[in-house]
């Protein structure tokens, strides 16, 4: 049995942050059930990104709102409302991603639905907190990235700032409140009580860097120093990082600096045999390991490593990565039909249950496909 | 009363995925007890950032498995392991790391649990699943990251790869794990059955790449294309996302309407009135943005883009955003009582529960700090 079967999720939110929680939530298991905007819907719809259009709409929400339902209602008109609310007496959960104060003025905020429905679990992700000096600002990932000092931990020291290329406090954010819906309806499942949950894209940066934060605190407040070259983690010494090779690249994680020179055949790094000096002068064994592995392939280096328990692996693109054997024996994507019979490619829940993979073949919704339905299930009552 | 008070975790785990899912569900109320081999414990403890330890851990492994107990047991000693056995009947989860094998020869796979624990939940996390050519590979963060075609997301076409520089497939990992665990544990309210819960690095990592990754199946399989812009944002967003330098510092500009954008900063944009362009010129565009954006102090366009109510930020390093206002009225960092008296300042749970932030001054414990008590009071 799905673990969240006879779930049901009402879904108010947008763009990435909160579908990606209600995403996992359906793909458990959940009915979740999207209100929508008529004639535009959720904005992400036509938020294009590379011009991949599929069906007429946006690569990327297909992608977040595969496994759901449409419920086009137009939130200020009155007959329309007197539906979302038999729908949410109905709920199990409640969420939106609005900025603070909008939910309050729709009138579908925590205390609201709480008094048409006491053990609703009502979740809520806001850019910066309700009560922060930024709670106004949009809560959009790359100023998120910026502002909480993630943009200096990737690339190398004279890089200035770099982004991680994906909307990633998104959907961080959607995962922390994903984990906090759950939490509450293991509580609820015990004792019957409902609840409230809120989760900022700050708070979620910050935690996504609280190894980063709690060293800064008890390091004296010194900043992350990236390394010249090759950086991928500005704690880590040598040799973590991505090298280039005759012919591609080479990722190595850990190794004592003088085992890799004996088994690369590179005398300049027995120089380095205090275990100190690989984050020491990890500038320096960077510099000589990447002149060195330029000099043979990464099959090469990688047979000399493997053998020997040196974590390494080469760098694969995607379309590499998608024709191993490694990758093939995940069953990581599947095919989802839309109602009007069109087919999309994506990926499916990474969790498995019971040794079965979370999959379904149901795609994204058309703009209030499911209206006549729900409306029906609604009057029946 | 936080949500999961009442239930009881054992961490038979190492490093940081499994041991991050740990932390969460404490945070959430759990009481999680690590179980660790006597007194070197977890080989987390060693492995530090910096060279910081503090008492003889690493500063990472206390930040990582704070609010928790530790039991010190030789799983290869049977007086230990039927310690052990006796603990996991009282137990609603366990969460592992073990390589594909480790825990069946011990007699702790989850066959062999379910029978002295039929409803509890049993979560392992693996490098790469159990099947295939990578099953026995080392499941370490960078390797993840390289192996699934992440690394060309960012910084620009001319780097090369560029990895996350943070354990991000550990951290996704972790909550994935979580997420399988609650789930499971609201199935068992139901039906009084257990779950195995299974996750891995790799399929974690994958997760992270969904969005891109349904546009690189549907598009024909174009790879991702960086700009050749310094401050690139996103490979499949256009013009102008993305940070610029000015004459000061730094400034970060998300997606907009790029016109309204060009005579706002005063830059001739006109020639760029199809959508399309957008992206597939982004690269002209971004550096006519860029000559620009140098010439002015960042304060000076923050006001002018502010007010056009343009989605713009400052770019800040620790040193900037940890002591600024809009961090300190989070409530964000926490005081961890250490064995010598002295505080160690952390962070807290991100996650707010009918408006109370989850706090807990409970340090990572010493390797079997808690095994004397803990038999007694389960009488093991």
């Amino acid at each position: 049995m799905m673990p969240l079967k006879d779930y049901l999720v009402v879904d108010f939110s947008q763009f990435l942050s909160g579908p990606s929680a209600s995403l996992r939530l359906a793909d458990l298991g959940a009915r979740v059930i999207k209100i929508e905007r008529p004639e535009t819907g959720d904005i992400c719809r036509h938020l294009y990104t590379s011009n991949v259009i599929l069906n007429g709409e946006s690569s990327v929400f297909h992608a977040i709102n595969r496994n759901k339902e449409s419920f086009a209602v137009d939130i200020k008109d009155e007959k329309d409302r007197e539906w979302i609310w038999k729908l949410i007496r109905k709920a199990d959960v409640v969420m939106h991603n609005f900025r603070p104060g909008v939910m309050e003025r729709l009138g579908f905020d925590y205390e609201s639905v709480k008094a048409q429905n006491p053990q609703v679990i009502y979740g809520e992700i806001s850019g910066y907190g309700t009560d922060g000096i930024w709670r106004g600002n949009p809560g959009q990932d790359l100023l998120l990235q910026s502002l909480s000092g993630l943009t200096w931990l990737s690339g190398d020291a004279d890089d200035g700032p770099v982004p991680m290329g994906l909307s990633i406090i998104d959907m961080l954010a959607g995962a922390n409140l994903a984990n906090g819906l759950l939490a509450c309806l293991v509580k609820k499942a015990i004792s019957g009580v409902g609840a409230l949950v809120q989760v900022s894209m700050l708070e979620t940066a910050f935690d996504f860097q609280f190894e980063a934060i709690t060293t800064f605190n008890r390091d004296g407040g010194e900043l992350p120093q990236r390394t010249a070259s090759n950086n991928a983690h500005a704690y880590l010494g040598a040799p973590y990082g991505i090298y280039q090779t005759q012919n591609g690249w080479l990722a190595l994680a850990m190794g004592q600096i003088p085992v890799l020179g004996n088994l690369l055949g590179c005398d300049a790094l027995l120089a380095y045999q205090e275990t100190a000096e690989a984050f020491d002068k990890r500038d320096e064994i960077k510099a000589v390991l990447a002149a060195h592995l330029k000099t043979n392939t990464t099959e090469k280096w990688l047979s000399l490593l493997e053998p020997a328990d040196i974590w390494c692996a080469d760098v694969l693109t995607w379309d590499r990565l998608m024709a191993h054997d490694g990758f093939k024996a995940l069953e990581m994507l599947q095919e989802v039909t839309m109602l009007d019979g069109f087919s999309y490619k994506t990926t499916r829940c990474p969790i498995r249950i019971d040794g079965e993979l979370l999959t379904s073949s149901k795609a994204s919704p058309a703009l209030g496909q499911d209206n006549v339905k729900i409306i029906k299930e609604l009057s029946d009552e | 009363m936080k949500p999961l008070e009442g239930l009881l975790v054992l961490e038979f785990a190492q490093f940081m995925a499994a041991p991050s899912a740990g932390l969460k569900l404490a945070d959430l109320g759990a009481r999680v007890i690590k179980i660790e081999r006597p007194v070197k414990g977890e080989a987390g403890r060693q492995i530090a950032i910096k060279n910081l330890f503090i008492d003889g851990d690493s500063l990472v492994f206390h930040t990582i498995n704070r609010n928790k107990e530790s039991y010190a047991a030789d799983l290869k000693n049977p007086e230990d392991l039927e310690r052990i056995k006796k603990l996991i009947q009282k137990a609603d989860i366990i969460t592992h790391n073990f390589r594909p094998g480790v825990m069946e020869k011990i007699g702790l796979a989850y066959e062999q649990v379910k029978k002295l624990n039929p409803k509890v939940i049993y979560a392992i996390v693996t490098g790469y699943g159990n099947k295939g050519p990578w099953a026995n590979k080392p499941g370490q963060d960078l390797l993840i990251q390289s192996l699934s075609g992440l690394t060309w997301l960012s910084g620009t076409k001319q780097k090369g790869p560029v990895p996350f520089g943070l354990a991000v497939a550990d951290m996704v990992c972790g909550a994935h794990l979580c997420q399988g665990i609650l789930a499971a544990l609201i199935r068992r309210a139901k039906t009084q059955t257990g779950a195995l819960v299974e996750v891995s690095l790799m399929e974690s990592i994958l997760d992270v790449q969904f969005e891109v990754l349904t546009s690189y199946l549907n598009d024909g399989g174009k790879l991702p294309d960086r700009s050749l812009v310094k401050g690139n944002g996103h490979a499949y967003l256009s013009a102008p996302y993305g940070i610029y330098q000015t004459a000061d510092s730094y400034i970060t500009l998300a997606m907009g309407n790029l016109i309204h954008l060009g005579e706002v900063l005063d830059v001739d944009l006109s020639a760029y009135s199809n959508k399309a362009d957008w992206f597939s010129k982004r690269d002209e565009i971004n550096t006519l943005i860029a000559q620009q954006l140098i010439k002015k102090e960042t304060d000076t366009w923050i006001f002018i883009l502010e007010e056009q109510k343009i989605w713009c930020s400052r770019v800040y390093n620790y040193q900037e955003i940890l002591n600024h206002e809009a961090y300190k009225i989070l409530d964000m960092q926490q005081q961890l009582n250490l064995p010598d008296g002295t505080q160690l300042t952390s962070t807290r749970s991100p996650i707010q529960i009918n408006r109370q932030k989850l706090f807990s001054a409970k340090a990572a414990p010493k390797a079997g700090a808690h095994t004397v008590a803990i038999n007694q009071e389960f009488n093991l």
